[in-house]
């Protein structure tokens, strides 16, 4: 199929007639690009999920699980909520979610953008590995759960356990935390910082002060940073 | 896994939909438990000074008699409905008495319910099959819970599925699994709690009968399962005027809620809640961890 004419009308989907299968199989095509809808997913499972080109695709409505999951190049926008796992596994391009998404959000990604526009429920951003995310509500309890690399930015509060065994990855928050996970602590918010937060919240197209927000990070205390371990196996 | 929903209309064209609504829900529900299915309605109430039990027995003939039977020993009673393999019988008589006498006389029957409004129906086998034999759709009322069975805990029949009733009106459903549920069966069996199963919701189901036995509100006893189980959970516990939500601290167990000027719904996943009218214009979110939640006057006296 030719599918790389970017100019071309938008493929369309309705997911009560068409297949999710069906769907994600097009979308499978390594040479696609360009704009594709998808209409009345009702919140079924796994939309978008394995993309490898430069799809942009809109989803219409609430999605179910691990949407856009270990998504590559193309930019996914959900005009609605998303269920547990939306964008896990991330490799890179982006993910907007209008609505609020449910538990790991993010999880494990390791490149692109994750954008929430309402709230983030609990384990947000589980184990990142470099990928950011920028959550314009609240997130839950036990985000940033051993996140290893990227930025997980919170323009709302954070629930309890903040980045429980952190290990690199670097936390904004603007609005109150609940508690800080173990070796999770508040660390100064220098030039670099805000720098970094500025390009994530204009990425994100947030519009916020980077000042209002504190930083948070690891303590590095825990087991695996202490050198003295390093040879114990 | 599995799969719980609830619904409670707002509007009296939506009551002679509750079925229908109930039986789409678990329909997409399904996939998260296929070994058993149940549901709670609230309906139709017994007449004042009357009270109405759902019984169960797989012997389907088994129904004239008992109503019989019941008529001969409470003065009136009549058998207001069968649907396959449970009957559900109005009595001029209290229903402590009513259930109370069933055990003690009739223990081949299993009492599913025992209230003014509530009916449970339930059977071992796929979801779509329980809808299509106890006739789900046509099923008019106020408010109603249903339950998708993947057993972890306990076997799979139908005395095993949920709802488990809990109390005169009220039933709960539950979606996870507790640790220390043969400890607390223990404990509860102690203070005069039936339990008929070795199943851990059972339990649960019976943790909230002592507590508000022993006078506690219908949300302080769900505040007490924060601190007396150990385990995961999202419940949902229906009463005679609606119905109430809880998850586990931890939210191991999913659950999304609904609202329109029709209806609240709740269920263990949106794609649930989008088979209903309106959906898409619902105002849905998630159940926060560790609170309770609850529509109508769901508190019990």
């Amino acid at each position: 199929m030719s599918a790389s004419q970017t100019a071309a009308p938008p493929l369309h989907f309705d997911l009560r007639t068409d297949t999710v299968r069906a769907l994600n199989s097009r979308l499978h095509d390594p040479d696609g690009a360009g704009r594709v809808q998808v209409s009345n997913p009702d919140g079924r499972h796994a939309i978008a999920v394995g993309i490898d080109a430069p799809y942009e695709v809109e989803i219409d409505g609430h999605v179910g699980y691990y949407c856009a999951g270990m998504n590559k190049q193309a930019t996914v926008r959900v005009h609605g909520n998303c269920g547990v796992g939306v964008a896990e596994n991330m490799m890179s391009g982006r993910v907007i979610v209008e609505g609020s998404a449910s538990q790991a959000a993010g999880a494990t990604a390791r490149g692109g953008l994750l954008v929430v526009g309402g709230d983030a429920s609990a384990r947000c951003g589980i184990s990142l590995k470099g990928a950011n995310i920028v959550v314009r509500g609240s997130v839950g309890h036990m985000s940033a759960f051993m996140a290893q690399r990227g930025c997980l930015v919170v323009c709302g509060d954070a629930g309890e356990a903040l980045g429980d065994s952190l290990y690199e990855a670097r936390l904004y928050v603007r609005g109150e935390v609940a508690s800080l996970g173990a070796d999770c602590i508040a660390k100064e918010m220098r030039d670099e910082h805000l720098e970094q937060l500025r390009a994530l919240l204009e990425a994100a197209e947030v519009d916020a002060d980077p000042a209002d927000f504190r930083r948070y990070g690891s303590a590095r205390q825990l087991y695996n940073f202490k050198i003295d371990n390093v040879g114990v196996y | 896994m599995c799969g719980i929903a609830g619904i409670y209309t707002k509007t009296e064209a939506l009551r002679s939909q509750l079925g229908d609504c109930l039986a789409r829900m678990l329909g997409e529900l399904s996939s998260r438990g296929p070994d058993s299915a149940g549901a709670a309605f609230y309906r139709d109430p017994a007449p004042e000074g009357w009270c109405k039990v759902s019984l169960y027995s797989p012997q389907v003939d088994a129904w004239p008699w008992i109503a019989d039977a019941l008529g001969a020993r409470f003065e009136q009673a009549r058998l207001a409905g069968v649907r396959a393999t449970h009957a559900i019988v109005d009595v001029a008589a209290e229903a402590e008495e009513v259930s109370a006498w069933l055990l003690e006389a009739h223990p081949e029957l299993t009492l599913m319910s025992a209230g003014r409004t509530i009916e449970i129906y339930k059977q071992a086998g796929l979801p779509s099959q329980f809808v299509r034999d106890f006739d789900l759709a046509g099923i008019e009322g106020s408010h109603a819970l249903g339950h998708t069975r993947m057993a972890t805990e306990s076997r799979v029949t139908t005395e095993h599925s949920h709802p488990f009733s809990t109390g005169l009106d009220l039933c709960l459903v539950h979606n996870g699994s507790l640790s220390n549920h043969n400890r607390l069966r223990r404990t509860l069996t102690r203070e005069g709690i039936r339990i008929q199963t070795d199943n851990d919701t059972e339990v649960a189901a019976g943790y909230l009968t002592w507590r508000m036995r022993e006078g506690a509100s219908l949300e302080q006893a769900l505040e007490g399962c924060l601190e007396d189980l150990d385990g995961f959970y999202t419940f949902a516990v229906g009463t005679a005027e609606g119905f109430a939500v809880l998850r586990d601290p931890i939210a191991c167990k999913p659950a999304v809620m609904a609202e329109t000027d029709e209806w609240v719904a709740m269920a263990s996943e949106y794609r649930a809640i989008a088979v209903l009218p309106g959906a898409e214009d619902a105002v849905t979110w998630e159940p926060e961890p560790g609170r309770v939640y609850s529509w109508g006057t769901a508190v019990v006296a």
